[in-house]
């Protein structure tokens, strides 16, 4: 081929990619004109200092769950997985754990299914007062969880539906869909229209276009999708301390505990662990989600 | 022959399938983009309606009702409305709640401000790895990122024992917990993220021409921060002030856990309401009030920058 | 027997709003013909395409295809297939999977199916590329698998939606004068989206100008050049000076207009519809002009003014002359047939204009 300048460019692309991956941490474009190391260096600091505040307060809960010893205070008395034995022991806490998982895995699957319509609807279709309709799903975000938690419990109860389960997967799954809705608008916006085009185009029907076009190329949104909102509900405890019947989730199991100071170590084990949990869980949901793309059609010449 | 008489229509016009149901509903389909749309739209929208605007609803009209012990007396009342104005706690209560809320907001915007200007200007490489590292804690527990302060700040935590241990204090320092100062440092810390996305994401799309054309046209860095750049990042910072001041008013979970009672905030009346207060209506009545008191702020707050932004521009 | 309404739009209309994108467009495009729609971005030819490919409906008319009606019918029923502008080549398909991402639902053997692939990857001159990815094809590549793919198909008519627009005019040149020969090969109809004129006039048999939603005039290359119906077009197809006048009468073949800038015109030009009297432009384009820095000996038409600029093009010299009674100079354009060095003539030197009477088109005013 003559065009050699387009694909002379994609490998310049390409090779600036891999260049990112293997570079050293380089926070400071000291070598860009009018940016020195002195005057970075504060900014730069300040950003670490920011992350410890963000981190460090959350991690004296693994510290002092391996502590031997029954107080949460310095100093530290020895390793010990007493408060783990104590955690798996625990049949009340193996049940609550049991029922988050349930709730979790129905609401992140029905969240997801209706954020994708949304974020289909709102990337691929013009319409008349598509703002408002953002605006409305997005609602749930900015209504204080009380308010939320107590009409949920207001309406359950004149409908005569028992506190349950499924009342706090009714209430996580208001609360996701807006996630759902984002992180999958943000993924389909990311990726051609006329590809979906394309494949009716070459006569494969909406249905067909959605699993041969759609899904192959949204499915780390997807997938992010699933794991976040299954995160949100896992963690959840504002709207489920409200609609929680005799089940409870982790998180009103551990709230239930905290009246008990001679079950703090115990909590602080489960608490890691759930926090260790959500981490690895969110890291990979938001490398997902943030990775682009990828090649794109068109876009890269 | 390139502009025939249109006669041809009406034959092609009478094509047989034109009459079945189907294949009209199927044309209205094709033709109306926003049908299609809306309907696709539809599960979810129909299933926000159920379980916000229907709840809401029923708490509005709760609000109207009264608790006769045990029971429910639905007869229109304006007693709990009546009741919030004659008990001047109430209103004390939601005027502190509002200032410990709006405190909260600003430290954690002021905070997260120099973080996101960070993570937008100066990260040249490896900025998924910073940005994944705010938004990770923003994903989990609210709850265990509270508890973790009653950990710190505890008469016998992390703080008192630590510097015990050290030797800087004899005696626990009473003053830590248990008081408003504990709650907005909760808050800030437990929002944190919420402030830094919004703010990072306005500040990612400002055209880096913009600011280089402030610099042509002889700007020091502070006056082109000031004339460009915070002016550009302003929808940024309104939309994580709103994200963090409307959840953080109504809060219970942290008030109750390291408040105190000194600490307290409406949320905790309101959900006592629901709990052993056993006063369903009041509660109600007390969200209601809570709800229309952010409107009115939210719709003050954005007309004033909004205001502002106009005057200097 | 080709039938030469193979593609019909009867009163097509297509309203976004108040916005008018096609307005009441009635015109056919002939079997096997290369036919271009042209015209400036916003003029509805993108609409159009897309009305023939069913991704619009037409908000009034109809448009039929080989004689059926196509109101009604979705995209992927229907027998056109489509180039899009960034290709849209698959990027998770490679390139085998791309071309016959269509064969599906075509009742044909895997075998057969991958025959066809490599056929057609011949066609387009890439053969053995069929196990790249999408990511690693360059720009012209891309529209080579992007029209494979439509063609495996044996579309009825493809849909080219300024396909070239993304590349370098090099390529782009080379890539004008394939299309064309790829056309005539496979004998299909060919509809051709773009906003370069040079580009349409190159490869299409008929030109459709559109402007604000409207067809102006449909036409050869040639005769939209040299006997174009309106203004707009004679303005868009290449370069035009115009010259607001009246008509005071006539002689015989030739018409005789009193202009602003070139005094009395002679006009024998025919084709055009121009009014018996009244108000009338006349457009006379740049090369029709002879440029001398002497008065010539002539009776016909001639015109004296000054030179206000001048550009050496290597080929063509472009020279603006003002002339009385005119504020816009008039653009000349003479061939460097010798070799010169630099450009002739000089900034406010006097120059005289001549032209033949067949040159002055009348156009309504």
């Amino acid at each position: 081929m003559t065009d050699t300048t387009a694909q002379g460019n994609l490998t310049a692309q390409k090779a600036a990619q891999d260049k990112r991956g293997e570079e050293a941490p380089q926070y400071f474009a000291s070598k860009h004109e009018g940016y020195h190391w002195t005057a970075e260096a504060p900014m730069f600091l300040y950003a670490v200092w920011y992350l410890a505040f963000l981190y460090i307060p959350v991690l004296f809960l693994p510290l002092f769950s391996f502590n031997d010893s029954i107080y949460v205070a310095f100093p530290l008395k020895g390793f010990s997985l007493e408060w783990y034995d104590d955690m798996v022991s625990t049949q009340q806490l193996l049940e609550a754990l049991a029922n988050s998982l349930k709730v979790g895995a129905a609401v992140a699957f029905i969240s997801t299914i209706l954020g994708l319509f949304a974020a289909k609807a709102m990337t691929r279709y013009v319409m008349p007062g598509k703002g408002a309709v953002t605006a409305f799903i997005m609602l749930p975000l900015v209504v204080p969880g009380i308010i939320l938690g107590i009409s949920l419990l207001v309406i359950t109860n004149m409908v005569g539906m028992p506190l349950s389960l499924y009342t706090i997967g009714l209430a996580h799954t208001l609360i996701s869909v807006p996630f759902a809705t984002l992180v999958l608008m943000s993924r389909l916006e990311g990726f051609d229209k006329n590809l979906e085009e394309a494949s009716l185009d070459l006569g494969e029907g909406p249905f067909r276009t959605f699993f041969r076009v759609t899904l192959p190329l949204a499915w780390p949104g997807i997938l992010a999708s699933l794991l976040l909102t299954f995160t949100i509900s896992f963690d959840e405890f504002i709207l489920a301390f409200f609609l929680a019947g005799n089940e409870a989730t982790l998180p009103v199991y551990i709230w239930s505990q905290l009246r008990f100071p001679s079950r703090l170590p115990m909590v602080l084990a489960l608490g890691a662990t759930i926090l260790i949990f959500s981490f690895f869980i969110v890291t990979v949901a938001e490398v997902l989600r943030r990775r682009g793309v990828g090649p794109q059609s068109g876009s890269a010449i | 022959m390139a502009v025939t008489d249109s006669a041809r229509t009406v034959t092609y016009g009478d094509d047989v399938r034109r009459t079945s149901l189907l294949f009209r509903v199927n044309a209205l389909f094709l033709r109306h983009e926003w049908i299609r749309g809306y309907t696709l739209l539809s599960p979810t929208l129909l299933v926000m309606i159920m379980l916000m605007c229907l709840p809401v609803f029923m708490l509005v009209t709760y609000s109207f009702w009264t608790q006769n012990y045990l029971d429910i007396d639905r007869t229109f009342t304006l007693a709990n409305y009546e009741a919030f104005f004659q008990k001047p706690i109430y209103v004390a209560l939601i005027m502190k709640s509002i200032r410990m809320s709006l405190f909260c907001t600003f430290t954690t915007l002021i905070l997260a401000y120099p973080m996101a200007y960070f993570i937008a200007f100066k990260v040249k490489s490896n900025k998924l790895v910073w940005l994944i590292l705010i938004t990770v804690p923003f994903w989990t527990s609210y709850l265990l990122r509270v508890f973790a302060w009653k950990v710190i700040l505890g008469y016998n935590g992390v703080v008192n024992s630590g510097l015990i241990s050290i030797g800087v204090i004899d005696e626990p320092l009473q003053f830590l917990l248990y008081n408003p100062t504990a709650v907005v440092l909760t808050l800030a810390h437990a929002w944190a993220a919420f402030a830094i996305l919004p703010i990072y994401v306005s500040l990612e799309k400002i055209d880096r021409s913009y600011l280089e054309a402030a610099t042509d046209l002889g700007d020091t860095p502070s006056e082109r921060f000031w004339r460009v750049t915070w002016p550009l990042s302003l929808p940024g910072v309104i939309a994580a002030g709103l994200l963090v001041f409307i959840p953080t008013v109504a809060d219970y979970v942290t008030p109750r856990l390291v408040g105190g009672t000194t600490g307290i905030m409406i949320g905790n009346i309101i959900q006592s309401q629901f709990g052993k207060a056993n006063n369903w209506p009041l509660g109600a009545a007390l969200s209601v009030i809570v709800m229309l008191m952010i409107a009115f702020l939210v719709i003050v707050f954005i007309v004033t920058t909004t205001r502002g932004r106009a005057r200097s521009a | 027997m080709a039938r030469d309404d193979y593609i019909s739009m009867r009163n097509t209309s297509k309203h976004f709003g108040s916005v008018r994108a096609v307005d009441d467009v009635t015109f056919d495009i002939g079997e096997g013909e290369f036919f271009s729609l042209l015209g400036a971005s916003g003029c509805g030819k993108t609409t159009l395409l897309r009305m023939l490919a069913g991704f619009e409906q037409p908000t009034l008319g109809n448009i039929f295809l080989d004689g059926q009606p196509q109101a009604g019918v979705p995209p992927h029923h229907r027998p056109v297939n489509m180039v899009f502008q960034n290709y849209a080549i698959f990027p998770h398909l490679n390139v085998n999977r791309n071309i016959a991402y269509g064969m599906r639902k075509s009742g044909l053997s895997k075998a057969e199916i991958d025959r066809r692939v490599d056929e057609m990857l011949d066609l387009i001159k890439l053969p053995g590329y069929g196990a790249r990815g999408a990511h690693q094809l360059s720009g012209g590549q891309r529209q080579r698998v992007a029209l494979a793919r439509a063609l495996i198909k044996q579309p009825k008519v493809l849909l080219l939606d300024e396909p070239l627009g993304a590349l370098d005019k090099k390529l782009r040149e080379q890539m004008q004068l394939e299309l064309r020969a790829l056309q005539r090969d496979v004998g299909i109809t060919f509809v051709f989206v773009t906003h370069d004129q040079e580009e349409a006039m190159t490869m299409s048999d008929r030109i459709a100008v559109m402007s604000l939603g409207k067809v102006l005039q449909i036409d050869s290359p040639a005769r939209l050049y040299e006997v174009p119906k309106v203004k707009e077009v004679a303005d868009f197809i290449g370069t035009v000076n115009l010259f607001e006048g009246a008509i005071r009468g006539r002689e015989g073949d030739s018409t005789i207009v009193d202009t602003e800038g070139l005094g009395t015109v002679r006009s024998t030009a025919s084709g055009a519809e121009a009014p018996e009297a009244g108000p009338i432009t006349v457009a006379i384009r740049p090369e029709k002009f002879q440029l001398t820095f002497s008065q010539p000996e002539s009776t016909g038409n001639m015109v004296t003014g000054t030179m206000q600029a001048a550009a050496y093009l290597g080929d063509r010299s472009h020279y603006y002359v003002t002339v009385d009674g005119r504020e816009t100079p008039i653009a000349v354009a003479a061939q460097n047939s010798e070799r010169q060095l630099s450009v002739l003539g000089q900034h406010h030197e006097r120059v005289w204009l001549t032209w033949t009477d067949d040159s002055a088109l009348l156009l309504t005013a």
